[in-house]
């Protein structure tokens, strides 16, 4: 392994196989798949992914699958939980001489925000205190995408969901889940966008460096659940980006470091007015406040970062 | 062999350690904890090998169990309870993966009200996950069922978690004197772990548990499942015969005590099971041809084998500890499904007691024989009775008057 993060200087350095296959149950211009086709390429079929339930459960339905490496789908809140057991598993295994070392996998939780915020967040509390060896993937949707787009713990204010159509949207706040890893100090944890393919394998590079727990939250633009044509999914992520609503940073050695620094941050408008469940926050004064407000908060993120 | 002092709690341990389980996924609970603090104590000093983590709860200890087993390794667990209506969707789910391990319950009543002793409703809840149900009513059954329980669980044709169901505090706390098998002996009966192609390596991709579309595939596993469940009868007999052979104990699928030429028999299961066995020894001296008939397996249901040893008894007394609100005892109606249209059927009766720990005295075991003789003679089956005494009745609103009093008190004080 070359030195943490260095292998990926441009394009060129990317693997040139694609390893997962094509043809899933995926609505097109999924946001969530993109980050697999990329995760997938670097991290190689070595890899046993445990499932939480989401639209991600659909991916391998008998007898197909596009992993060319191992998959368990176990439940929606305690996928971690299987990771836990499968991990412990290939170490006794490793220990008692059944398992060759080079037989042995990384283990992946694949999960969405529904789970990750929600219902599964006591089970990775939990593998996260255990210093369980693995990485967990959430591609983050900002809903409950696989049962149509009802509202979660992910979704950001004033958005238009199944569940939060009235004036004004979610009324609640995207919850902070990075915070809530650096809080368990686990050895990585990182936000990627799939707009930003750089940036993800340089992470990816470094997380394969370390042990223990490591978390990458995806953003996941999803067409069907926000309402956007599908070609338009790397846009939606680049102008999350450059907005700076999802910032690109990590957390390692017990510190966050912002690895992209929008240099002029577009206002959130360009952001929000490309996609259906933001067009209401257009069409009344209400709505043009809580756009202030979502520029505010996002002013203020930056302000704290120096 | 050596003969020990043992709980039921302490048995369970003992068995998990006999059988050579290497993976322990736990999570404490009353009244089942002493099991995995044993396990415990023996990992660390080393006087076992093995594994044991504590989850944040049973249903992520359940994920992890069947999750190393579908890794490849021999899994054992315990739960009680709570834990195990916590793990409910987990119960179902390994067992649809047909990994095979074993899982201790120890039977605690369901809140609410919550409470701390024993009945049946927790495991009964879980009838139908899939797993294979083995009720206990003494200590050495305990360690021997656990035994029989990995045999049974990693038999080819069979393939499904196994649940040894054991009393809270009548069997966990209690001591008993149990014989253990030596190590050697019990290794060999158990064998060691296969897992037939079960496993998760690199080079050897494998998608287990994955999503199906449509009824056609799902009825195809769900049957399979049934099917593979049905085996376990005759290969239960099998084994436990084969145990026989190999330590001199047996424990048949259903046990059936003096039930020769028995007029009318007990029907039960679990610790209270042997104090019908007092009452029966009671009324055969009292010139009543009394019998008990206790089924140890409970998943597969042992139809034939019950239909069998109680060919010729007139009236049958089941005796629930636990109860289907809104319907009544769930032995009593898996029993009348086995029995229904046989020629010359028995009469069925059902009692509930026991719920929560409360007692089933032997006065009242008597009583429900005399209950039950009356309704043979008579051919007029009582309706289904709810132990409960006159003491007891008395003793509740004692209770109930000293709470409304409190109750008028904290009232007056808000006036």
């Amino acid at each position: 392994m070359s030195e943490s993060g260095m292998q990926y200087r441009g394009m060129e350095d990317f693997p040139s196989t694609r390893l997962f296959g094509s043809g899933t149950p995926m609505c097109a211009g999924c946001g969530g798949l993109l980050v697999i086709h990329q995760l997938y390429d670097l991290l190689g079929s070595d890899t046993v992914f445990i499932n939480a339930a989401g639209c991600m459960t659909l991916l391998s339905v008998y007898p197909y699958t596009p992993f060319r490496g191992s998959w368990l789908y176990t439940a929606m809140a305690s996928a971690p939980a299987g990771a836990q057991g499968v991990r412990d598993a290939l170490d006794i295994l490793l220990e008692s001489d059944r398992l060759r070392r080079e037989e042995n996998l990384e283990v992946v939780v694949l999960t969405g925000d529904g789970a990750a915020y929600g219902m599964g967040l006591s089970a990775t509390s939990g593998a996260l205190d255990r210093g369980l060896d693995f990485i967990y993937l959430c591609y983050d949707n900002e809903g409950y995408g696989n049962t149509g787009q009802q509202y979660s713990p992910a979704t950001p204010h004033g958005a238009a969901t199944s569940t939060s159509r009235g004036n004004g949207g979610f009324r609640g706040n995207k919850k902070d889940l990075f915070s809530l890893w650096a809080a368990h100090n686990p050895p990585y944890a990182a936000t990627v966008s799939a707009s930003e393919p750089l940036d993800l394998a340089r992470k990816v590079e470094k997380l394969r460096s370390l042990r223990g727990p490591r978390m990458l939250l995806a953003f996941s633009p999803c067409p069907t659940g926000w309402g956007f044509e599908p070609a338009q999914s790397v846009m939606i992520g680049n102008l999350a980006v450059q907005t700076g609503i999802w910032p690109l940073k990590e957390f390692i050695g017990g510190k966050v470091e912002h690895t992209v620094l929008p240099e002029k941050r577009l206002p959130v408008e360009e952001y929000l007015k490309r996609q259906g469940r933001f067009a209401h926050l257009f069409a009344s004064s209400a709505g043009r406040d809580i756009i202030a407000e979502l520029q505010g908060a996002v002013d203020r993120y930056w302000e704290g970062v120096r | 062999m050596k003969r020990l002092l043992l709980t039921g709690n302490g048995a369970a341990a003992w068995g998990a350690r006999l059988a050579k389980a290497e993976y322990i996924p736990a999570f404490p609970i009353t009244p089942q904890t002493e099991i995995i603090e044993n396990l415990a104590a023996w990992i660390d000093s080393s006087e076992m090998p093995g594994r044991l983590v504590t989850l944040e709860s049973e249903h992520s200890m359940m994920t992890a169990a069947g999750g190393a087993a579908a890794a490849g390794v021999r899994v054992f667990s315990a739960t009680s309870s709570q834990g195990l209506l916590y793990a409910m969707e987990m119960l179902y789910t390994v067992a649809g993966w047909r990994v095979p391990f074993v899982l201790v319950n120890v039977s605690r009543a369901l809140s609410a009200p919550i409470t701390l002793e024993p009945d049946h409703n927790d495991v009964f809840a879980a009838r139908d996950s899939g797993f294979i149900q083995i009720h206990c009513s003494t200590c050495q059954e305990v360690v021997d069922a656990v035994l029989l329980a990995y045999r049974l669980a990693e038999h080819p044709d069979i393939r499904l978690p196994v649940m040894v169901n054991l009393d809270g505090f009548y069997l966990s706390f209690t001591r008993e004197p149990v014989t253990l098998p030596d190590q050697q002996g019990a290794a060999e009966f158990v064998g060691g772990f296969d897992p037939l192609g079960m496993a998760f390596r690199a080079g050897a991709p494998l998608s287990q548990a994955v999503a199906v579309l449509g009824g056609s595939q799902y009825s195809y596993f769900r049957y399979q499942q049934h099917l593979a469940s049905l085996q376990a009868l005759d290969v239960y007999d099998d084994l436990e015969r084969e145990f026989f052979g190999r330590f001199g104990r047996s424990h048949p699928a259903v046990e059936a005590y003096r039930t020769d030429e028995a007029e009318m028999v007990f029907l039960m299961t679990g610790s209270f099971a042997t104090k019908a066995g007092n009452a029966v020894d009671a009324l055969r001296e009292s010139g009543i041809r009394a019998g008990l008939v206790r089924p140890r397996l409970l998943r597969p249901f042992p139809v034939r084998r019950l239909r069998q040893v109680l060919r010729g008894v007139r009236g049958i007394a089941v005796i629930d500890q636990n109860l289907s609100v809104g319907k009544g005892g769930i032995l009593y109606t898996e029993l009348a499904s086995a029995l229904y249209g046989q020629e010359n059927a028995p009469v069925l009766l059902s009692f509930i007691g026991g719920l929560g720990g409360r007692d089933i005295s032997g006065e009242e075991f008597i009583g429900i024989a005399r209950v039950t003789i009356d309704a043979i003679r008579s051919g007029s089956v009582p309706e289904p009775r709810l132990l409960y005494t006159a003491d007891e009745l008395r003793h509740i609103r004692k209770l109930q008057a000293i709470a409304s009093v409190q109750q008028e008190n904290h009232c007056r004080n808000h006036e």
